[in-house]
């Protein structure tokens, strides 16, 4: 095998990091509109048929939706091993909690309406809002530990050991800040999709929900950055890395800086499109909300979402995931990739199939075009949720 | 009995990937057999089959959900619990996992959806190549983790790169197209076809025993009954013994299931019966067939196949040649650049490198394996005995069943052929009773395979030990409580719903009339 020394190493890493940020982006686009519907069953739909109508807008796909989840774990493992073993890891009972809630997702969908019954129904209405609620939080929240450092360090077999990161450490003000985000992020982005695939009341509350969600990303998200520069160090490598050189982490040093983080922007204005984006979108949002446009919500929440992760990794570039209590085992683009073939093997895999997915992705949304009909599903009682 | 961090990794490990093999092969197999049913509905324009794809994919899909919630847990559990595995063989180990989100998943589960939702909504070719597509997914997603799994019990093309203190891939094609793994996934797909035949028939055999929706039920028999027929007869025939031979550790995993303690000169007699005792390293009461092993699993009359204590006695060999290559990965390591090794210490780590995981089994006696006794490395060779009597016996259960499922297929091929499907009430029970056999099997199947690859957790490369995340024990106790807990309440509804939705039967078709006269043959007026 020498093809794949056709494209460098280090710019195999930096495609692999792009392609990290599309995958991040791509399951909080595509999966975030299922998550926030589910946030806000409760709330937009107060009677069965209701609920019942909230559950159906999303029936026919949150099952493709979650397929970017898995995806992103598995392009994880492959691209990024250490990431891959180090965060799971390091975060494993948050880990626990997010896949707990999922779990009762694909239940509470298919489930739920195979009985009548106040109980069971309201009982799997609770599950859906925890599946929706605690994967949005907890996935904020360890975004918001990540900014900050996660205390892990390597030792020389490149084994991994946390210092101390319990569930509840997880839990402080800045990552409860960024958990919050997170969830109004995602409720702002399941609005939009509620506002396209329903009518009359349900429209009419998600819309209501969505606009109060956009504002509160905006603020959140404005909150989080002013915080970041006054309170929270970054972290910047101080030796020379070599960046086509082996992926091991011990290769280099670095530390603790103040003002680190915003250290990409002054150096590249333009990456200033990532908050800009973030902002403009939830505005934008909010705006069309309001204006009562149908279609348009949902993009500009997307376009939203796409702004605020952006902005989360071009912030840490090149750190993918920092040490807080030994800087020098901290993850970085240059030294916690898979090997030369598999990036490029790996690359391949996804230029030939990434197109296909979205092909019949768009088919099968093409198809399933229009509102849900309440008519529909009172009608069929089998396959409808 | 005290449980530490890798027992109890294990333990969650084995609970939740034996849990979520509970609804992977049906979904395998029954979503084969409404394409094929669709197919027929298709070509045929007769409603009766549209009828029952979609009886048969309301019992699919309160399956398939609990394959999809569960097969979460099985996508991130490897960085959660065994995090030195994730970063050890990551490079090689995760690219199946990515292509299978990729080509498999995807698919599949983009036009599950479309499968429910869109009866309405798609011509009848349409919604076809949806079925279809979620079938074609369904069996690709098994392909690819049966590659990742096979290059755990066959680690080819790859290299432990020093630098990086790792194994890194050197010849993709190698890792795809390894034997163990074509030959286990032609062997696990089967199981699934077999499983949704005997499923299709038993829950059919209850309609025709209680009188009931006899159109439907006769037509899914004869389905299930002809793909079951087939698909027994390869589970058995293309049984994953075939792959047994291709490495050593596969050979002692052998050895352990004929629970073989002395090389036999060919060919071997084939264990029916017996207790295996580890104590004795004899097995009591065994009743044996003269040359059947030899048979089976060479093929041949006069390939050897090896013995525990040979295989013990070569294991021990390796060590040795281990922990020279362990020294010498310490001296590479010290040396810090390429340029500045000793050439002499290159060589030994290229003559014995690919015995290093060898050295690493010792780390359960001594933390530096170059100071192990004589008598360390003797008991760390032992350990690389699976369990004897569990392997025994789990393969004896797997594949007493399997011929049972061709026996039974077989005959309901036969009443079938001759059209006398509803005439034996004994033979009906029979397959009422036997729906719940195919998941002991395939469970079975997966003790057989993951139990025997131990003690390592990569064949000969990394030891299942040493693979663990550095968690507390606590921790790790704590979420197998919580997945039990979720697990076995999701188990109880899920078999409610199904039973529930068994005793409700097929919907009435919506549109009788279309059934009666093909719209091209009535006259026009």
């Amino acid at each position: 095998m020498v093809l794949h020394t056709l494209i460098d190493y280090d710019t195999l890493r930096v495609i692999w990091w792009l392609l990290l940020g599309v995958l991040l982006i791509g399951f909080a686009v595509m999966d975030g509109f299922d998550l926030g519907t589910d946030i806000l069953l409760p709330f937009v739909a107060r009677t069965d048929l209701e609920r019942r109508i909230v559950i159906n807008s999303v029936g026919p796909v949150w099952e493709g939706n979650q397929v970017w989840l898995i995806l992103g774990g598995g392009a994880i493992f492959a691209a990024w091993p250490q990431l891959y073993a180090v965060s799971f890891s390091g975060f494993y009972l948050a880990m626990f909690a997010i896949l707990f809630a999922l779990i009762l997702r694909p239940v509470g969908f298919k489930y739920r309406s195979k009985r009548e019954g106040r109980l069971w129904r309201g009982a799997w209405d609770w599950a859906l809002f925890i599946g929706g609620l605690v994967p949005a939080l907890v996935m904020g929240v360890a975004v918001g530990n990540v900014l900050q450092g996660v205390p892990f360090h390597l030792n020389n077999d490149l084994r991994i050991f946390y210092d101390g990161s319990t569930l509840f450490e997880l839990l402080n003000p800045y990552g409860l800040l960024a958990g919050l985000l997170s969830v109004a992020m995602l409720t702002m982005h399941g609005a939009g999709w509620l506002v396209l695939k329903t009518d009359g009341l349900v429209a009419e509350r998600a819309r209501r929900f969505g606009a109060i969600a956009a504002l509160a990303t905006v603020l959140l998200f404005v909150l989080g950055g002013v915080w970041l520069f006054l309170g929270i160090h970054g972290y910047r490598i101080t030796s020379v890395i070599p960046v086509a050189g082996p992926s091991n982490p011990l290769g280099k040093t670095a530390e603790v800086a103040a003002g680190a983080w915003f250290a990409n922007y002054a150096a590249h204005p333009w990456m200033l499109a990532g908050p800009v984006l973030g902002i403009l979108g939830a505005l934008a949002a909010f705006a069309l909300l309001w204006a009562r446009k149908e279609v348009t919500p949902v993009l500009a929440s997307a376009v939203s979402i796409f702004g605020i992760i952006s902005t989360v990794g071009l912030t840490m570039f090149p750190f993918i995931l920092p040490s807080s209590v030994d800087p020098k085992s901290s993850l970085t683009v240059w030294d916690s990739s898979s090997s030369h073939l598999t990036l490029f093997i790996m690359l391949v895999s996804v230029a030939i199939f990434v197109p296909i997915i979205l092909a019949y992705t768009s088919w099968v949304y093409r198809v399933l075009w229009g509102k849900v009909d309440a008519g529909e599903i009172q009608k069929d009682n089998s396959h409808a949720y | 009995m005290e449980l530490d961090v890798v027992d109890l990794s294990r333990l969650q490990f084995a609970m939740t990937a034996l849990y979520h093999f509970l609804f992977v092969p049906l979904t395998l197999g029954l979503s084969v057999l409404l394409a094929i049913m669709e197919t027929v509905y298709v070509m045929t324009g007769r409603r009766v089959w549209r009828q029952m794809t979609k009886f048969w994919g309301v019992l699919f899909g309160i399956n398939f959900v609990l394959g999809v919630a569960t097969g979460l847990v099985m996508e991130f559990q490897f960085g959660m619990n065994w995090s030195y595995y994730s970063h050890y063989v990551g490079d090689i180990f995760g690219a199946p996992l990515a292509l299978e989100g990729l080509m498999a998943f995807f698919l599949e589960a983009t036009f599950v959806g479309l499968f429910f939702f869109g009866w309405d909504k798609l011509s009848k070719v349409g919604h076809l190549i949806a079925t279809w597509a979620v079938a074609a997914g369904s069996n690709f997603s098994a392909l690819w983790i049966l590659v990742a799994n096979g290059w755990m019990q066959n680690p080819v093309g790859s290299e432990f790169n020093p630098q990086t203190m790792r194994m890194e891939v050197s010849d993709f094609f190698a890792v795809v197209t390894n034997p163990v793994a074509q030959a286990k996934f032609v062997h696990t797909v089967s199981a699934g076809y077999v499983t949704a035949s005997i499923f299709v028939l038993g829950v059919s055999a209850w309609y025709l025993l209680k009188g009931r929706h006899i159109e439907i039920a006769k037509r899914s028999m004869t389905v299930a009954a002809s793909f079951g027929l087939a698909a027994s007869l390869s589970v058995v025939v293309l049984g994953d013994e075939s792959g047994y031979l291709t490495t050593e550790h596969q050979q002692m995993k052998l050895a352990a299931i004929e629970a073989m303690w002395e090389t036999e000169p060919a060919p071997a007699a084939f264990t029916v019966f017996g207790f295996p005792s580890e104590q004795d390293r004899e097995t009591h009461f065994a009743v044996r067939i003269p040359w059947a092993l030899g048979l089976i699993a060479t093929r041949s009359l006069d390939t050897v196949v090896p013995g525990i204590e040979q295989l013990v006695n070569h294991a021990e060999e390796r060590i040795q040649s281990g922990i020279l290559a362990f020294d010498a990965l310490q001296k590479i390591r010290a040396a810090g650049s390429t340029a500045a090794i000793p050439p002499a210490v290159k060589d030994a780590f290229e003559d014995n490198g690919m015995d290093l995981g060898y050295a690493l089994l010792l780390k359960r006696y001594v933390d530096d394996p170059r100071t192990a006794t004589p008598e360390q490395i003797k008991a760390a060779a032992w350990d690389t005995v699976p369990s004897v009597p569990t392997l025994f016996w789990a393969f004896r259960i797997m594949v007493g069943l399997g011929f049972f499922f061709i026996l039974l297929t077989a005959v309901f091929f036969f009443l079938s052929a001759r059209r006398t499907l509803d005439r034996y009430r004994p033979l009906l029970w029979l397959a009422v009773l036997a729906i719940p056999l195919p998941w002991i099997a395939a469970e079975m199947g997966w003790v057989v395979a993951e139990i025997g690859r131990q003690p390592w957790i990569i064949e000969g490369v990394l030891p299942t030990a040493a693979a663990v995340s550095s968690l507390g024990a606590a921790t790790v106790l704590t979420t197998i409580v919580g997945f039990a807990a979720l697990y076995t309440v999701l188990i109880i509804i899920e078999m409610t719903l199904m039973i529930r939705a068994i005793r409700k039967g097929p919907e009435p078709d919506e549109d009788p009339e279309a059934n009666l006269i093909p719209a091209h043959l009535v006259a026009a007026e």
